[in-house]
């Protein structure tokens, strides 16, 4: 069963984001740094009116270096808006959802986030999950 | 008065429109719980509103169908058709009088006596509607918006502010065309004009919700012939409108409660000791990100026995509910269907009360706060989320970044290096002295971990105040005074325990709201009462010679001061670990069992504060409420009249202070265990049968100081020998004998014994006796 996935590059790597999850793709201006909070925690950014979380998706996926990307997925967890770094987007595109193959053995936090393959024109794409990467909110799961 | 008919008008045509399902589903379906408790809430919200708005028709008819859709509730009652034409008669003829109220227009009563006999049990008779219509309906001054208008609204107006304070930014990068500027001009004024309106659409001063106390609370008491004062504080806090909206039944609520079951009436209140007046105080107070809105009263708490009974009688498990800890009986209050008093009045009702009222206040996201002193008072605290409200903050920059603190937290803000302050490092830790107050001093920089910014400038220091105590904070700048709409964070931001919220000001930057107790308590500021006295007694060695001593609050209230070198330390102990033993408190710390002394009363509280006094051989410990400060004591102190507990008195700042006698104490409350074996006169017990003596005499030898001996040992001599006078002197007398004897009357005048219970006199002949040797 097809459905909608956004493709987009985090550190170089391409992923798939279910679109259900993604209220918008925005570039983000200035971002409020907040002290003390988790690393992944790139600060606050103003959208429009609102007030969004911003992540440093990059960190939060337990890869080294800092994200210098201002381009961002905004998407909605437990009613807190949050924008997902990432350094650019592919494609929007239905695919269909496969399973992992077994004995592919990601890192933690890969493993935590992802949700399965997607192929696109043969090459596997990782699907994952949004919300896994909101600092907190993985505690939870 | 009139706004507030004009809100009950309007809430109670509206609670009808969207009741008129109900009833039809009611109607068809009369079993179905839900829908008659919504009809029993709405006849009940009728029925208290129409109490204070002084409308007895109404109030009449909704007590009348409250009553027998209660009986329906608890199931004394199966609801038939007559009952539910009966009721559905009621609802329709609140309507018309609502309408009738509202359109000025008379509407006479006749039927309604009818319609209310037609509630009672067993009458088949469907009341005849009265003819009478309600007329027109008046046109509407007002208009009740929803709020999510009213929320889109408001984020409406932020992207107008920031689209235009991006516009007006872009227009100052190149040259300027006069005409523009000044339509740019215009456009601003407007803008801010109309974004002040909007944001008051949402605000209120929770002024809206007290105004009807006064009312309320006169009639309330006059009806139960109490007689009442209210204090009312905090009228100018200002609250979400929705919220106001949703407070204001619960608040209703408590306040008949506090009046109808808290206080008692005058004579009962004269004869505990207490003023007739009772007085009911609410007051409304911002306290970090939360509204308190505080209904306490002096009447007579809540009896969580009396709970428990009422509980069991509605069927609950006896065992469970006396196994539940003090605090969980006091919440049985909430349980649903329970009323403490015993009859059911017009005033509070029948216990729809408290479990109503913290549903009501859950819902907005608040909790509810008993504080229950039983006999004394009951005090409620309803904290309600600052979320959606506004407030005044003041905007600092540390290290180029900006932060905002509630302004209510900020005492004073002062600069570093005037002259009224002073900056000491003590022991790696920076302290704040200004006009004689000593505090920890943060520096926001460090606590949050940014690299402070390198400037000129002097540092500003804001003075804040949190519960627990005050510190001060240094910022790199302070900014500005702005009013801010706060919106809680994401948790991954409100994890780290500083901040309270986010906000976007105008400049379109997001910025904290920091939480001024989280700071203290990520920094590791303690202020407990151990903390601050460690503090003051650096202080006070660093100020002056003199004696310097500890003003403390005693537990009945006094200040007294105690000498610092007779206090050890001052200990926090669970109430818990003190006890009434062997004829006297006696608390339990680190271990060991240390007499308690106290003047006040020691019950009651759940944790105490206790003084450890030291001399070279005994502890003691003194309980008192807190200690408030290290002083240096006056040379001039007035001496006691009389030995007591009370050495003197000094006059500290004006104000008398008496100075307990730790001589006094030791003496009085001191274990005697101070003297080893050997220093103590030995006292041999002679002839006692079954142990009389050992068991009743011995305990007061040995706290007055001696050993008691049963048998000698070889070489040991007896310094008194304690004898019966029935028995016969068996030893050769080799120590003078003291005889108890069972009389309370001396046989005669070569009588020397004494009477087995004169404690005092025992001891008197005991000393005669060793004395002479």
């Amino acid at each position: 069963m097809a459905h909608l996935y956004l493709v987009a590059q985090i550190a170089g790597r391409a992923v798939a984001i279910d679109s259900n999850q993604v209220e918008s793709v925005v570039d983000i201006g200035g971002v409020t740094a907040v002290p003390l909070a988790s690393a992944h925690v790139r600060g606050l950014a103003a959208l429009r009116s609102r007030v969004v979380t911003v992540v440093d998706t990059q960190s939060a996926l337990g890869m080294p270096g800092v994200s210098d990307a201002r381009r961002a997925v905004i998407t909605r967890v437990d009613g807190h808006h949050y924008a997902m770094l990432v350094d650019a987007l592919d494609d929007v595109a239905p695919f269909e959802l496969l399973p992992l193959a077994g004995g592919v053995a990601l890192g933690p936090a890969w493993r935590a986030a992802g949700r399965g393959v997607v192929e696109r024109d043969g090459e596997p794409i990782l699907a994952i999950d949004l919300a896994s990467l909101v600092p907190g909110q993985a505690a939870l799961n | 008065m009139d706004d507030l008919l004009q809100e009950f008008i309007a809430e109670t045509r509206e609670t009808l429109e969207a009741l008129s399902g109900e009833i039809v589903a009611w109607e068809a379906n009369p079993d179905d719980k839900s829908r008659l408790d919504a009809i029993f809430r709405f006849v009940h919200t009728v029925k208290g509103s129409c109490g204070f708005l002084d409308l007895p028709r109404l109030a009449r008819l909704s007590h009348a169908a409250e009553d027998a859709l209660a009986q329906v509730r608890c199931g004394e009652r199966t609801p038939d058709t007559g009952l539910v034409n009966a009721v559905l008669a009621v609802v329709d003829r609140i309507g018309e009088i609502v309408e009738a109220i509202d359109s000025g227009e008379s509407l006479d009563d006749t039927g309604e006596d009818l319609l209310i006999a037609a509630l009672a049990e067993g009458t088949d008779m469907i009341a005849a509607a009265p003819a009478g219509v309600g007329g027109q309906r008046a046109p509407a001054r007002s208009v009740r918006l929803n709020v999510d208008l009213l929320d889109r609204m408001m984020s409406g107006m932020s992207d107008m502010v920031l689209a235009r304070n991006e516009l007006a930014r872009r227009m100052r990068e190149g040259n300027i065309d006069p005409a523009l500027e000044a339509a740019l001009e215009r456009l601003s004024l407007t803008v801010g004009e109309m974004r002040d309106t909007v944001t008051r659409t949402r605000m209120q001063k929770i002024d809206a919700l007290f105004s009807a106390l006064p009312r309320m609370v006169r009639d309330t008491a006059a009806g139960l012939g109490k007689s009442v004062t209210l204090h009312v504080e905090g009228s100018d806090v200002e609250l979400d409108r929705e919220m106001i909206e949703m407070m204001r039944d619960p608040l209703v609520h408590i306040v008949r409660n506090s009046i109808d079951h808290g206080i008692e009436l005058p004579a009962a209140r004269r004869n505990s000791g207490k003023r007739e007046n009772g007085r009911l105080n609410v007051s409304a107070r911002q306290s970090g990100n939360q509204i308190i809105i505080e209904i306490s009263d002096d009447g007579r708490g809540i009896d969580t026995e009396k709970l428990i009974a009422k509980m069991v009688q509605n069927g609950g498990d006896e065992r469970q509910l006396r196994a539940l800890s003090d605090r969980g009986k006091l919440e049985l209050v909430f349980e649903p269907g329970l009323s403490s008093k015993d009859e059911v009045s017009e005033i509070s009702g029948r216990g729809v009360g408290m479990d109503v009222v913290r549903a009501a206040i859950e819902q907005i996201g608040g909790r509810v706060e008993l504080d229950n002193n039983p006999g004394k008072g009951l005090r409620i605290a309803i904290h309600v989320p600052l979320t959606l409200s506004i407030i005044s903050a003041i905007v600092v920059g540390a290290g180029g970044q900006r932060f905002a603190i509630p302004r209510q937290a900020i005492e004073e803000i002062v600069t570093d290096g005037s002259d009224a302050i002073r900056i000491d490092t003590i022991g790696g830790v920076e302290v704040l002295t200004v006009r004689e107050r000593r505090m920890p001093m943060l520096n926001l920089c460090d606590v949050l971990g940014i690299e402070p910014a390198r400037s000129e400038s002097r540092r500003m220091i804001a003075i804040v105040s949190v519960p627990e105590g005050s510190y001060a904070l240094g910022a790199d700048t302070v900014l500005d005074t702005e009013e801010l709409v706060i919106k809680p964070a994401s948790p991954a931001v409100m994890s780290c325990g500083v901040y309270a919220g986010q906000t976007l000001p105008d400049s379109g930057m997001p910025m904290l709201l920091l939480d001024c107790a989280g700071l203290a308590s990520v920094a590791g500021l303690d202020f407990s009462s151990d903390g601050s006295r460690e503090m003051e007694e650096e202080a006070a060695e660093a100020a002056s010679p003199g004696i310097p001593a500890l003003l403390f609050q005693d537990l009945d209230g006094v200040r007294r001061a105690v000498p610092l070198a007779a206090v050890d330390r001052v200990e926090q102990v669970d109430a818990v670990n003190v006890r009434f033993a062997a004829g006297r408190f006696r608390v339990t710390i680190d271990g060991r069992i240390l007499p308690l002394a106290a003047q006040g009363e020691i019950q009651g509280r759940d944790r105490l504060n206790v003084l450890r006094l030291k001399d070279d051989a005994n502890e003691i410990s003194y309980a008192i409420n807190e200690a408030i400060d290290i002083i240096v004591l006056p040379e001039d102190v007035t001496p006691a009249r009389e030995a007591g507990p009370v050495s003197g008195v000094a006059l500290l700042d004006g104000e008398q202070v008496e100075l307990l006698d730790v001589l006094w104490v030791f003496d009085t409350h001191a274990d005697r265990d101070g003297m080893g074996d050997e220093e103590r006169p030995v006292c041999l017990i002679q002839g006692d049968e079954g142990g009389w003596m050992a068991s009743f005499v011995r305990p007061l030898l040995e706290t007055s100081g001696y050993r008691v001996a049963f048998e000698l040992a070889p070489g040991e001599t007896a310094s008194v020998v304690l004898s019966s006078d029935d028995a016969p002197p068996a030893l050769a007398e080799a120590a003078p004998v003291v005889r108890l004897r069972r009389r309370r009357v001396a046989a005669g005048a070569g009588d020397d014994s004494v009477y087995r219970y004169d404690r005092a006199g025992l001891l008197r002949a005991l000393q005669a006796k060793t004395g002479k040797r």
